[in-house]
């Protein structure tokens, strides 16, 4: 019996084609599990054969990370889509994890409530946003995505199933699982389901954005970031070579409130122009560049008081920045052709001294098998050991993570 | 679940000589192996390896002083420790728990020993870690908004070292005064403010820790978003169960350009109730919303003559933050609520005195019923916030039935209930009348759909709820994140999880006696 014909019974199934490729490695099967328990089934049939799986939600984020060193199954999460409770009274939601994050944002929006994440990707589903740990802008007050998931339901390497949280905000009963699956790329287990705190829409929403000189740029970082308008997302651009950062500040809040803080900020910021919104902020700096080009797609952190360095020393290697001023966050976009080994080791060596790390997220084939893709990481051990627990035999998106995990 | 003699026990911290040492321990020390790994040693073996490397006095063998670290905040629970180090470094954390890993003795890690969950009660035959001798603020950075303390630091030295620059340390349990943050890191505290703010797992970005292998390990960095998986998350909350903390950067908070806090009377917790719903329907979210009712009320006038609205069944307290011209439409808007739902008393504080008036009796809750009552116990549940009416109605009928008072102080924003449940210990049966009331409580918020702790932690005191809450597979599945940090089990055995998980077995169910059970030190609980 074949793979496919093994697994038949348990869930959808079926041959896997070139598009199911993994960052360039080729599945054997795809399976579609609707549920948490066929997700089971299908996890514990997997794991007593040996079999290699990678998850995907719309495989918008595939080739983040590094290649999976093995694959035998594509693990798609497109038919647990539905949301499966959204209390608005208590301003939580659940959803199941293949529910596209746009899908969730329409259907909360008629209550005038939202989950308050970005999607720069575009196309994310839940679980893909959280096993990828993507944010964007609007992390600057309620943090990023870890911060908003109170509850979630996992699938373990060897079918178990396990939940963590539960369906209120304050809650510290066990620990916190939610927070080791955020950003683990699949390498601990399937989210099946996963429960959010909510925010309000609020009424009003503003964008201040200016051009800022290099000469200026700490101070008027400074002053943002000090300031006491709230700023719901303070943002950064700056093309690689430029002298000139573009600062973008968003206020949230009551319509008489917005107006009031963005007249501050236009104080703070000369030449500054109002907008209600700012399609920039809400992409990646690879995302809008002509499609012939390969670029490395970086994510840059830093201690706050760096973000000017860091900013500098990027435009100077020829890397076009673009990120969140205000927590610390950047992403990075160069060239393929234009940049080397060396330039990622030079730009990772200075966010290290800044207080912060680079992760290369994305990258073509080629560059990825020279660079260093995650860098040194802190308590690298203690996560090979958690990786083993989790599992054991390492059939959950073998080497797409750190240190080899 | 358990009585709250009213002050948290909060042992002598001065630098005394130790005195009485234990004769037969020095004896046992020389034959003390050093370096190879002996399973199965004992409180004296370790005794014996830290002699020399650790201070004299910060080995406390003294039955005397041992004694005053026998419980933490939860007094109903007691045991004295075989040996207290008090650390002054990092290394001697490392030392200690290294001494205890080589000869599988239990650590417990204790800050200022405020635990309302018998999460820092120590093990007879184990070692007590006490961290509040390591107390240097490293560093306060406005430009970055962090700071970087050690575990030791007192919560709310942190918020003061802060201020001048114009920042806070938001998470602000009631205990701000003299809870540690490294408890605070461990029991993922919370505070009235954390509504807004989130707790205190949103504000912690990198953790130096000793894991229970003796390991001096850094998790996370400065930034944010480090790469790997996000073990200080994982930390935060594991009651002591993953390692000990000896270092924490945690983010510091804007302080807002405006604060209003009003205080709202109401006929009852009905009222109250649906004044809160009808705020968060409004589309706002207060830096804190918190409910006391007439019992509560009655015991913070006796103790601190509060001055809230005479005759009210139930106050509310509402805290805005943040830009000015927001603060004070959101103000308008609460009013009106509050009006509209019936409020038949609104005062707002314009100052930092008022405030303070205002939240004194809030925050001096806790205590204030032991004026009303000779014991209490403090239980500290979650519902979704929707379900807290029907909540509080079946509190008032089980509170009837069971002849048992109930106060109730809680923060309603998030739904956390922290009833009050009021005994007199002396009298024959009510000790058991109030644990069971108690104990009704906690189902009923587990029927509700909420939890069994939002933020006191699960400690002692509620590893048998545990199951309630969470399956097997539940249970198994966080534990082999302890089994990642701590395949011995050593580190706050008997905490959290009422079955410990055999390490390394294959499948989640474990057959025969757990080996710290036949090595008995699974049994004290
Ligand atoms: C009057 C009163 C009011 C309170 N109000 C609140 C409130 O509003 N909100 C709230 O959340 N809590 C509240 N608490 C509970 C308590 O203050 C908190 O849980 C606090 O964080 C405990 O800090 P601590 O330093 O006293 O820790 P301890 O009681 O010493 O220890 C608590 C736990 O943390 C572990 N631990 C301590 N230090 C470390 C370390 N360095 N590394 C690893 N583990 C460690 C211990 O092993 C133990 O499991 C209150 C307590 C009292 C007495």
């Amino acid at each position: 019996m074949t793979l496919l014909d093994e697994l038949a019974d348990i869930c959808a199934v079926r041959e896997a084609g070139e598009a199911d490729e993994v960052d360039g490695v080729a599945a054997r099967v795809v399976a579609r599990p609707a549920s948490t328990s066929e997700t089971s089934a299908l996890m514990r049939a997997c794991h007593e054969r040996g079999v290699a799986v990678v998850v995907r939600g719309t495989g918008s984020k595939l080739t983040w990370g590094s290649p999976p060193t093995r694959l035998d199954l594509v693990l798609e999460t497109g038919a647990m889509d539905e949301l499966v409770e959204h209390a608005h009274g208590d301003l939580i939601a659940t959803a199941q994890a293949g529910m596209p994050v746009r899908a969730l944002a329409a259907a909360l929006a008629g209550r005038h409530q939202q989950l308050l994440v970005d999607d720069p990707v575009g196309a994310s589903t839940l679980g893909g946003m959280l096993a990828a740990n993507v944010s964007g802008p609007r992390r600057m007050l309620p943090g990023a995505i870890r911060d908003l998931l109170i509850g979630v339901t996992m699938v373990r390497a060897d079918g178990t199933v396990a939940k963590s949280g539960g369906k209120v905000v304050k809650n510290v009963a066990g620990y916190d699982l939610g927070k080791l699956l955020v950003g683990s790329y699949g390498t601990l287990g399937v989210i099946t389901e996963a429960t959010f705190r909510l925010h309000p829409v609020p009424p009003a929403t503003r964008w201040v954005e200016a051009p800022v000189p290099a000469g200026r740029l700490t101070d008027t970082l400074g002053a943002l970031v000090h300031s006491q308008l709230v700023p719901g997302a303070l943002e950064v651009d700056r093309p690689a070579g430029e002298d000139t950062t573009t600062v973008a500040v968003l206020v949230t809040g009551t319509e008489g409130g917005v107006e009031s803080r963005a007249a501050a900020l236009y104080e703070m910021l000369p030449g500054a122009q109002l907008g209600d919104d700012l399609s920039w902020a809400s992409h990646y700096p690879w995302q809008h560049r002509g499609s012939d080009t390969e670029h490395l797609a970086l994510k840059l952190t830093t201690r706050l008081s760096g973000v000017p360095t860091l900013l500098a020393q990027a435009a100077d290697a020829g890397v076009h920045m673009r990120g969140s001023a205000g927590v610390g966050v950047l992403y990075g976009s160069v060239p393929a052709a234009d940049s080397t080994p060396e330039t990622v080791a030079q730009l990772r060596e200075t966010c290290t001294m800044l207080g912060g790390s680079l992760v290369v997220l994305d990258a073509p084939r080629a560059s990825k098998e020279t660079l260093d893709v995650w860098g040194p990481v802190h308590g690298l051990d203690l996560m090979r050991r958690v990786k083993h627990e989790f599992d054991p035999t390492g059939v959950l998106a073998p080497g797409r993570f750190v240190g080899g995990i | 679940m358990a009585t709250h003699p009213g002050h948290p026990s909060v042992p002598d911290r001065s630098d005394g000589m130790m005195h009485g040492l234990d004769p037969a321990a020095e004896d046992r020390a020389q034959t003390a192996p050093a370096g190879a790994p002996s399973r199965g040693g004992t409180v004296a073996d370790v005794l014996a390896e830290l002699r020399g490397t650790l201070p004299d006095e910060a080995l406390l063998t003294d039955p005397a002083r041992l004694a005053t670290y026998e419980c933490d905040g939860l007094a109903a629970y007691r045991v004295t420790p075989g040996l207290v180090v008090l650390a002054s470094t990092p290394e001697h954390v490392a030392a200690t728990v290294r001494a205890c890993a080589r000869h599988a003795v239990p650590f417990v890690a204790r800050g200022s020993g405020t635990g309302l969950s018998g999460g820092a009660l120590p093990h007879a035959e184990g070692v007590l870690v006490v961290t509040s001798r390591l107390r240097t603020l490293h560093e306060v950075s406005a430009a970055d908004q962090r700071a970087v303390v050690d575990p030791g630091v007192i919560n709310l030295q942190v918020t003061k070292m802060a201020t001048p620059e114009g920042y806070y340390f938001a998470p602000d349990p009631s205990s701000q005064q003299i809870c540690s943050i490294g408890g605070n890191v461990a029991e993922n505290s919370g505070g009235a403010h954390c509504l807004k703010y989130g707790f205190t797992t949103n504000h912690v970005l990198s953790l130096d820790i000793v894991t229970p292998d003796g390991d001096q390990v850094t998790l996370g960095t400065r930034a944010p978003d480090a790469p790997g998986y996000d073990l200080v998350g994982a930390f935060v909350g594991s009651e002591g169960t993953l390692g000990v903390a000896t270092r924490a950067t945690v983010r510091l908070v804007r302080l807002p350009q405006e604060v209003r806090t009003v205080l709202a009377g109401f006929a009852g917790t009905d009222e109250a109730g649906a004044a809160t719903s009808a705020i968060i329907a409004a589309g706002i979210v207060p830096a804190a919303i918190e409910i006391m009712d007439a019992l509560a009320i009655e015991a913070a006038e006796a103790a601190v003559s509060c001055g809230y609205p005479a005759g009210a069944g139930a106050v509310l307290v509402v805290e805005l933050d943040g830009a000015r011209h927001e603060v004070a439409d959101e103000y308008a808007a609460v009013e009106r609520i509050c009006r509209q739902e019936g409020a038949f008393e609104f005062r707002m504080a314009t100052d930092a005195a008022e405030r303070a008036a205002i939240w004194k009796g809030r925050k001096s809750a806790f205590a204030a019923v032991g004026r009303i009552s000779p014991d209490y116990i403090v239980q500290d549940g979650v519902v979704p916030r929707t379900a807290l009416p029907e909540v509080l109605r079946q509190m008032t009928r089980i509170s009837a039935e069971q002849g048992v008072r109930v106060a109730n102080v809680f923060h309603a924003g998030d739904g956390n209930l922290h009833p009050l449940v009021l005994f007199d210990g002396s009298k024959a049966g009510e000790t058991e009348r109030a644990e069971a009331v108690s104990g009704m409580i906690l189902d009923l918020c587990i029927e509700h759909g909420g939890s069994i702790t939002g933020e006191h932690g699960v400690g002692s005191d509620k590893a048998k709820y545990m199951p309630r809450m969470f399956t097997d597979d539940d249970l198994d599945t966080m534990q082999l994140v302890r089994c990642a940090f701590d395949p011995h089990g050593i580190a706050n055995p008997g905490k959290i999880y009422p079955t410990p998980r055999l390490c390394g077995e294959r499948s989640g169910r474990r057959q025969g006696a757990h080996p710290l059970q036949e090595a008995g030190l699974g049994e004290v609980f």
